[in-house]
């Protein structure tokens, strides 16, 4: 159990976890607990600062070797607990990360393959029939979100200062493309997938709400409470859709946006079988 | 000459550079003779929406060539990356080719009929031109991988030069099994995003000895993660792919093994921790290295 009495130093995660799930059942850099959602119950998760963590470059909140391993594990305990259960529990994603652990101990021990086995945990926990809920709630950046969130069935996000989906941080994608942050911000508004806003993210049909009206760093208890009930109804919408992620292309916005995905997936259907 | 290099002469007349070859050459290469068929090829035109935005020109095939065919006489499919192309880089239409490709096989594996699928990572991750839509076709591709190794080994190939990097790097992981050569590397962050993020003191990218050291194919294989390490020679790769479809899937996939990297990380001491020592710890079979195997 962690010990923390003041909420003042919280990050987004622990608040988040905190908030719908109580005390975390885990010290260390990921979280979890157990706890009610809608009529069942439900395991919440998320990486958390870990200013004690062994692997300096990793004490932040984000995905590195322990976390993504450790990640692998809340996820993987979860799915062989409920193997014959004849209802596989929902698992809540609570992301708040801002980048994979960038080192040279990372590469040298394999902050791939860590953040490989979060994924494969997720993906099979949602072939096993587990609703998987993503609730973003902070930046949801690049290989850690990959890791941590974006296997999931449904995905939700506060509309909130501080979230954000990308797939590098602002200012290293400035440096990268040699342009300044303003340039990347203006070349955003017309070029969908460069938005590092979520109503821009939200365009690609990935999202499946965008939850307003919510103080992400000090919620009242209606806006937990309406934030529960929309997890709880993700979950349950989840359950009865199908385990794969077919889904994120069926939507208005995916059909307008994603009209390339789509394209492809059609056209080599119809020349796979082809002589 | 003597007779014994008359012996060996053939073989290095024989030998086919894989590096230097195309995604196209690549592929073909790989599925038995005269099998080779592309599937959306570049007189399909589906090209990148997003590039033409920002001033690039597009490439008619956008830098994946997908092949259906067979190896060793099965029904097979290739997803092969051109490096030459925007770097190998991922973008809405070239992952979702891979992604289309590895959902059809996993289509067909479901309803009885397996088909091989191999993917030939060359790639530095997502295309940031394209940026969440690379990140989020990758994640397609993640999740296809790991519905079809439940069905069928799904062969990875990082050959060189550009290597396998960022998101794809976590896709080349989830594979059964990864095939590499010396002149391939294989890592989440390439050493000139560590130094660019982290500072030289960290990792000086130009320091190109260490960097071998630290992601190259032989670390990787010496370390269990990777499989195999082959010669840069066409014929050699096309029988390390083979023969990893006949071994069949694995017991345990190395991203199941929670409990073993999980103790490993738990033995090394980050402070003194070196490839060398990594390789032997890690490559060793104590601590169920055979369980994933």
């Amino acid at each position: 159990m962690n010990t923390i009495n003041s909420t003042a130093s919280l990050s987004r995660g622990q608040r988040w976890l905190r908030a719908l799930a109580g005390d975390s059942a885990s010290s260390g850099p990921v979280w979890f607990a157990d706890a009610p959602l809608g009529d069942e119950s439900a395991r919440f998760i998320a990486v958390v600062p870990d200013p004690d963590d062994r692997f300096p470059r990793a004490r932040e909140n984000v995905v590195g070797l322990q976390q993504g391993w450790r990640l692998a594990r809340t996820v993987r305990e979860v799915v062989e607990a409920d193997a014959d259960a004849p209802r596989r529990r929902p698992i809540v994603a609570i992301v708040d990360v801002k980048s994979q652990a960038y080192g040279y101990r990372e590469e040298m021990l394999g902050i791939h393959l860590a953040c490989a086995a979060a994924i494969d945990a997720y993906a099979s926990a949602r072939l096993a029939g587990h609703p998987i809920v993503a609730l973003i709630v902070g930046p949801a950046m690049s290989g850690a979100f990959l890791a941590h969130g974006y296997q999931a069935n449904r995905i939700l996000a506060l509309d909130a200062p501080g979230t954000m989906v990308h797939a590098m941080g602002k200012e290293a994608a400035a440096r990268v493309t040699r342009r300044c942050v303003e340039a990347l911000d203006a070349l955003a508004e017309t070029i969908t997938p460069m938005s590092y806003s979520l109503t821009g993210f939200a365009k690609l049909g990935l999202l499946d709400q965008l939850i307003d009206r919510v103080d992400a760093d000090a919620p009242t208890d209606e806006q937990i409470a309406r934030v529960r009930r929309i997890v709880a109804e993700a979950a349950a919408s989840a359950r009865s859709g199908r385990v794969d992620l077919s889904r994120r292309l069926e939507s208005d916005s995916a059909r307008t946006t994603r009209a390339a995905s789509i394209a492809v997936r059609q056209r080599m259907a119809l020349q796979w079988d082809a002589i | 000459m003597s007779a014994d290099m008359e012996a060996t002469a053939p073989t290095f007349v024989a030998r086919e550079s894989f590096i230097e070859l195309s995604a196209r050459e690549r592929a073909q290469r790989l599925l038995d003779p005269g099998t080779f068929r592309e599937l959306l090829g570049p007189f399909d035109r589906m090209t990148s929406p997003w590039l033409p935005l920002q001033g690039i020109v597009c490439q008619a095939d956008d830098g994946v060539v997908i092949a259906r065919g067979s190896i060793a006489g099965q029904p097979a499919v290739v997803a092969a990356i051109e490096s030459a192309f925007q770097g190998g880089s991922i973008g809405e239409v070239s992952g979702s080719k891979i992604a289309a490709a590895l959902e059809l096989a996993l289509r067909d594996c479901e309803r009885g009929k397996i088909v091989r699928p191999v993917i030939l990572f060359e790639t530095g991750g997502v295309r940031l031109q394209e940026a969440n839509l690379g990140l989020a076709v990758i994640a397609e591709i993640q999740a296809a991988i790991v519905a079809l190794r439940r069905h069928v080994p799904v062969v990875g190939v990082i050959a060189g030069m550009v290597g396998c990097f960022g998101g794809m790097s976590l896709a080349a992981a989830l594979c059964s099994h990864l095939v590499m050569t010396r002149q391939g590397r294989l890592g989440m962050n390439g050493p000139e995003v560590i130094e660019q993020e982290a500072g030289i003191e960290e990792l000086d990218a130009s320091d190109r000895r260490r960097v071998w050291q630290l992601i190259g194919g032989e670390q990787r294989v010496a370390s269990g993660l990777a499989d195999r390490i082959v010669d840069d020679d066409a014929a050699a790769i096309a029988a390390a792919v083979r023969d990893a479809f006949e071994a069949g899937l694995p017991r345990v996939h190395r991203t199941e093994a929670t409990e073993r990297y999980l103790s490993l990380l738990g033995r090394v001491d980050p402070s003194t921790i070196t490839p060398q020592s990594m390789r032997t710890l890690f490559g060793s079979d104590e601590y169920g290295r055979k369980e994933s195997e």
